[in-house]
């Protein structure tokens, strides 16, 4: 019965009027960064962290916009992959192989409200599935020493890195930059700093916020001046919206069966929502008996990603909050907004916060609902969105992305760091280079850093100590199977086409 | 080419970092790993993936042409004013001006980026200076007195 007993603390939180108003506004905003091309639940969440901090949120009211932005995102991705094939964000680029041939069949409205209940399902059973397993994992996560904490941080760099590119070496060169920017300043164990060059404002080491806004947002802005924001045609025109009943019958195990891939997906540290809605549909395409219409439109081609993909979604936040080790690039962004809150997720969090996790977690069961009546009834409206051009937008981005800094640092030399990041990003981004073990490199690598020490004072420098538990010679074995089905797999791991 | 070139500065790179760590001096109570081992140890597989990306480089990356690189270094620089023109300059004036310049970047359309300017400016103003709270200046601070 505890279970009811913090779902009660949880609603308790998250009823109250100010929280509900943050996720609703959560809920808009998150629909409507998700929706622009280029926008995804990364940038979208990176953007606004430095606002609630000025906006003076406590730690739960926080959670809650950000994680309804986060949930939002996740839903509006596919607004753009339907009506003009370019997908809002990453984990929404599967919903165009079908999405986007049924929409220009002239059932665009009935692919939107069918992605739509597609993602709410997703969603709503990936929260319950947090609900049920976080705190179990938590327990679990009792178990857990240094030596194991160490394991599990290779586990997620590699897994990590076998999703984010084509090229193990690059990827693996990207967590050594986040690895090596997180050794820059003092040094926690012996209060020397390393790497500083004497600069003062390096002292503190570097601020993964600036780093995250620099990658995900600045870089951004440059990848458009580069493309000169022509991807911003709009594609299909948009009939009056109606429930496409036959469709949500024909696909109801699709979404079920989606849902838990997508969830498991998820819960894979460093995999994420993108990982989830390809193995929906590509497991949905390679069980049914014919399949000769997906590519071109076929329904179940657009429940399973999406279904897939919020159902990742749901899944990433259950290692972020039980181990502290977020399973995507978004959950990543949410783990610094924890960690600059002074909350260090993990088992304790349970104990020590519940009103912080089971807010959280009602919270999210309000948001699925307010997600499905934006994104059926309102889809309309969001679509509108699609047609602000980027040479307004983007300077938006920009200039938010400034002020956020700015204000939550008040220093100039942030603002450089900054841009910095912000070129790092793009020649990353064109040399298949993935930015995400970077950001992922920078937030863990203290913490990888401590455990591994800490586990030499624990056996007096023995390396072998590393390898004694069961959970971390696991660990250790799915850190190099991650780090070596890429090899195997990367002909398999083919994104189909569509058809038409 | 690219990736060969990338791949050379990165074994460049993670040697001067691996040199830096051996110099790190330890103090006379450290733990039995000490400051310099995991710093060494990220060096050693930077250098690794460095020399990997020497031998087996990626097919080469779609570069934009020079005018296009031309333009994202102006945006480059235009940030890099904004950030130490916004406190001498105000917030308004400087962020139009950037605003102005990141639009015409993107969508070469003098009205329209002039227009976003200074919407942005003015009504980002409003937001973060109202809604948020933010202790913003206007104008210079020489214009304010």
């Amino acid at each position: 019965m505890d279970l009811f007993a913090n779902l009660a603390l949880g609603f308790d939180v998250a009823l109250t009027p100010f929280t509900l108003a943050l996720a609703v506004a959560g809920c808009i905003i998150g629909t409507m960064v998700g929706s622009l091309p280029g926008l995804g639940p990364s940038n979208g969440v990176a953007i606004l962290i430095p606002l609630t901090f000025s906006f003076g949120l406590d730690a739960t009211q926080a959670l809650v916009l950000m994680t309804s932005v986060y949930y939002g995102a996740m839903y509006g991705g596919r607004i753009s992959s339907i009506l003009l094939n370019i997908p809002g964000d990453e984990p929404a680029m599967m919903t165009c192989l079908d999405g986007y041939p049924m929409a220009k069949k002239g059932r665009a409205g009935d692919a939107l409200v069918l992605s739509g209940v597609a993602s709410f399902v997703g969603a709503l059973l990936a929260t319950i599935g947090l609900m049920l397993l976080s705190p179990i994992l938590a327990k679990v996560a009792y178990l857990f020493g240094p030596a194991e904490y160490f394991a599990l941080y290779m586990l997620a760099f590699a897994t990590l890195g076998g999703i984010g590119s084509n090229n193990q070496a690059k990827a693996a060169l990207a967590v050594c930059i986040g690895l090596g920017i997180a050794t820059i300043g003092v040094d926690s164990t012996t209060g020397m700093t390393r790497f500083t060059g004497d600069n003062m404002h390096l002292f503190d080491g570097i601020d993964f916020l600036v780093a995250i806004v620099g990658l995900f947002a600045v870089s951004e802005v440059l990848v458009f001046i580069e493309s000169h924001g022509k991807n911003s045609a709009i594609g299909v025109k948009l009939e009056k919206i109606r429930i496409p009943w036959a469709d949500i019958a024909y696909t109801k195990w699709t979404m079920l069966k989606a849902t838990a891939i997508g969830f498991i997906a998820g819960l894979l540290p460093g995999a994420g929502a993108s990982l989830g809605s390809f193995l929906a549909y590509m497991q949905e395409k390679s069980s049914v008996r014919d399949n000769s219409e997906f590519g071109k439109g076929d329904p179940r081609g657009i429940a399973a990603p999406e279904a897939g993909n919020n159902a990742a979604a749901g899944g990433a936040l259950v290692p972020m909050l039980t181990l502290g080790v977020p399973g995507s690039g978004t959950t990543a962004v949410l783990l610094a907004l924890l960690m600059t809150l002074n909350i260090t997720p993990g088992p304790t969090l349970f104990n020590d916060r519940p009103e912080v996790v089971w807010g959280l977690i009602a919270s999210l069961l309000i948001a699925n609902v307010v997600l499905l009546i934006l994104n059926v009834p309102m889809v309309k409206m969001f679509s509108k969105v699609l047609q602000v051009p980027p040479a307004i937008l983007l300077p938006g981005v920009t200039l938010v992305s400034f002020v956020g800094i700015y204000s939550l640092t008040g220093s100039y030399f942030d603002l450089l760091l900054m841009i910095g990041f912000g070129v790092l990003g793009y020649l990353l981004r064109k040399m298949d280079i993935p930015s995400v073990p970077v950001i992922l490199g920078i937030l863990l690598g203290g913490h990888m850093e401590v455990n591994l020490r800490r586990a030499m004072v624990l056996s007096d420098g023995d390396w072998m100590y590393l390898f004694q538990s069961n959970i971390s010679i696991g660990l250790w074995v799915f850190a190099i199977l991650g780090f070596l089905a890429p090899f195997f797999l990367r002909g398999k791991l083919k994104v189909p086409t569509q058809s038409s | 080419m690219t990736d060969r070139i990338t791949g050379f500065i990165v074994v460049v790179l993670a040697l001067a970092y691996f040199a830096g760590a051996t110099t790190l001096s330890e103090p006379f109570f450290a733990d039995p790993l000490g400051p310099k081992a995991f710093p060494m140890g990220v060096a050693f597989v930077a250098a690794v993936c460095g020399v990997v990306m020497l031998l087996k480089p990626d097919e080469e990356p779609a570069w934009p042409g020079l005018t296009t690189l031309l333009h994202i270094g102006y945006a480059v620089v235009a940030l890099v004013l904004y950030a130490y023109g916004l406190k001498p300059l105000g917030f308004l004036v400087s962020t139009a001006l950037v605003g102005t310049a990141i639009s015409y970047l993107i969508s070469p359309n003098v009205r329209t980026s002039v227009l976003t300017g200074i919407g942005m400016s003015g009504g980002l103003f409003l937001l973060f200076k109202f809604v948020f709270g933010l202790s913003l200046f206007a104008f210079p601070r020489w214009l304010m007195g």
